[in-house]
């Protein structure tokens, strides 16, 4: 199971949501499928089409930057985290 | 009894300013919306609900709802994208409630409903058929901020007619729910070339009478103008006002002759002419003007008022709001002669809206 650190901006607007969870994904896509099925709109607030992650959501597995497509192991830390814009 | 309420939507959430009938005392409640930058808040008067379009710089574009006058909020994007299309979009910039349905307006340049209160939207049109659209749409030719569908007019008795504005393009009408659109922009002005005589200009703001839904006015770039027809032809009445550019303006609601706006300085600034805030006023549908500007601050005032930063009420003793650049909301009860300033430290505003409630 990997370690799933969210900012504090999500838990917010979908009611449930913690902040931190656990669970098991191969990629940061497949991830954000797993919190898509149980909170419908979480993709929407990550990622645009393409589909890619937003300019100001960065994501890093294992403190490496991340996309989509990488990889995630099963005691992986990933850390979702809005970057530089907000003023 | 009835309750007053001015949706303000805000850099920083909505805020609902709250009064009584007399609108003399007033309540603030806030920030909402999770402090996102809120661009147009409306009130839906056949279901009650409260939509804001938002768009928050890390986690996109989003239309939040309440029901409940906002004690409690959703939000939602589901069906509001371009998918993988040429247009992006960036934000929702107006929002229009009619007929069961809610109406975004979007940039890049696109309209989207819902017909499920906002719990879902689909692409509606992307004002397509003429022949400068591809020039618009072109990445090339977007300013910073991006061209977009700032307002949509809905026509009182038929629900497929609306009118629509592009930024910098003009007005289109359609007749039949946005398959297709004609411009509606002649007798407008233009301070530069244009390449297709009948888009190419900048329409800021437009509104409709509510006693004649042919009786419209608009601020534009460059001018302040009247229709007598609807929209097909315009008449400029800019003479008498300080400058020709503005954003903000409001059809008085039970006379079609009385409208207000606010013009600005038209250079970079855009701010109060002299820093001195005024809002001005015509009784014969624009053939002269009044200065109002008792109880609104007369130095120092280097302040702007964005498009949708003034609204009236619907009362027979009509209030009229105006939100401003640095986060003042000033009312009047008296058709503009005097204004109170009913909140003084809000995040920058971009739009004001009334509803009139049940207490």
């Amino acid at each position: 199971m990997a370690d799933i650190r969210l900012p504090p901006t999500l838990p917010p607007l979908f009611p449930g949501l913690p902040r931190r969870l656990e669970l098991s994904a191969a990629t940061v896509g497949e991830m954000l499928d797993a919190l898509e099925a149980q909170w419908p709109g979480f993709r929407d607030r990550l990622c645009e089409p393409g589909p890619k992650l937003r300019t100001h959501i960065h994501v890093y597995v294992d403190g490496e930057r991340a996309d989509l497509d990488s990889a995630i192991g099963a005691g992986s830390r990933v850390d979702v985290i809005t970057a530089i814009s907000g003023g | 009894m009835s309750k007053t309420v001015v949706l303000v939507g805000t850099r920083k959430g909505v805020f609902l300013l709250e009064s009584n009938e007399a609108r003399r005392d007033w309540q603030i409640r806030g920030p909402m919306c999770e402090s996102w930058p809120i661009y147009h808040a409306i009130h839906a008067p056949d279901s009650g609900t409260i939509y804001a379009a938002g768009a928050s710089e890390w986690h996109g574009a989003s239309i939040w709802r309440s029901t409940d006058l906002g004690d409690t909020w959703q939000q939602s994007s589901e069906g509001l994208t371009y998918g993988d299309g040429p247009l992006k979009l960036s934000k929702v910039s107006g929002l229009t409630a009619a007929n069961g349905r809610v109406f975004a307006g979007a940039e890049m340049p696109g309209v989207f409903e819902s017909r499920d209160g906002g719990a879902t939207w689909s692409l509606l049109s992307t004002i397509d058929g003429h022949p400068a659209r591809p020039k618009w749409n072109d990445p090339e030719n977007q300013p910073p901020g991006h061209l977009g569908v700032p307002a949509i007019l809905q026509h009182p008795d038929d629900a497929k007619r609306w009118l629509a504005i592009v930024q910098g393009v003009g007005i289109f009408e359609t007749t039949d729910d946005g398959v297709s659109f004609t411009p509606r922009n002649q007798g407008l002005r233009a301070d530069w070339p244009l390449e297709h005589p009948d888009v190419g200009f900048c329409v800021h703001k437009l509104v409709m009478s509510r006693q004649d839904s042919n009786r419209l006015y608009q601020q534009n770039h460059v001018g302040t103008h009247r229709s007598d027809d609807g929209g097909q032809s315009w008449t400029e009445i800019t003479e008498g006002l300080p400058t020709s550019f503005g954003f903000a303006c409001a059809v008085h609601p039970h006379d079609r002759d009385t409208f207000f706006t606010t013009v600005l300085d038209p250079g970079h600034g855009r701010t109060m002419p002299d820093g001195k805030l005024a809002v001005w006023r015509t009784r014969d549908a624009g053939a002269s003007w009044e200065r109002l500007g008792n109880g609104l601050p007369q130095e120092g005032a280097y302040l702007g008022i964005l498009r949708e930063g003034m609204a009236t009420d619907t009362l027979d003793d009509f209030g009229l709001y105006v939100g401003t650049s640095t986060g003042q909301v000033f009312a009047s009860i008296d058709e503009g002669d005097s204004w109170t300033e009913i909140a003084s430290y809000l995040p920058s505003i971009a739009s004001v809206e009334v509803a009139v409630v049940d207490a």
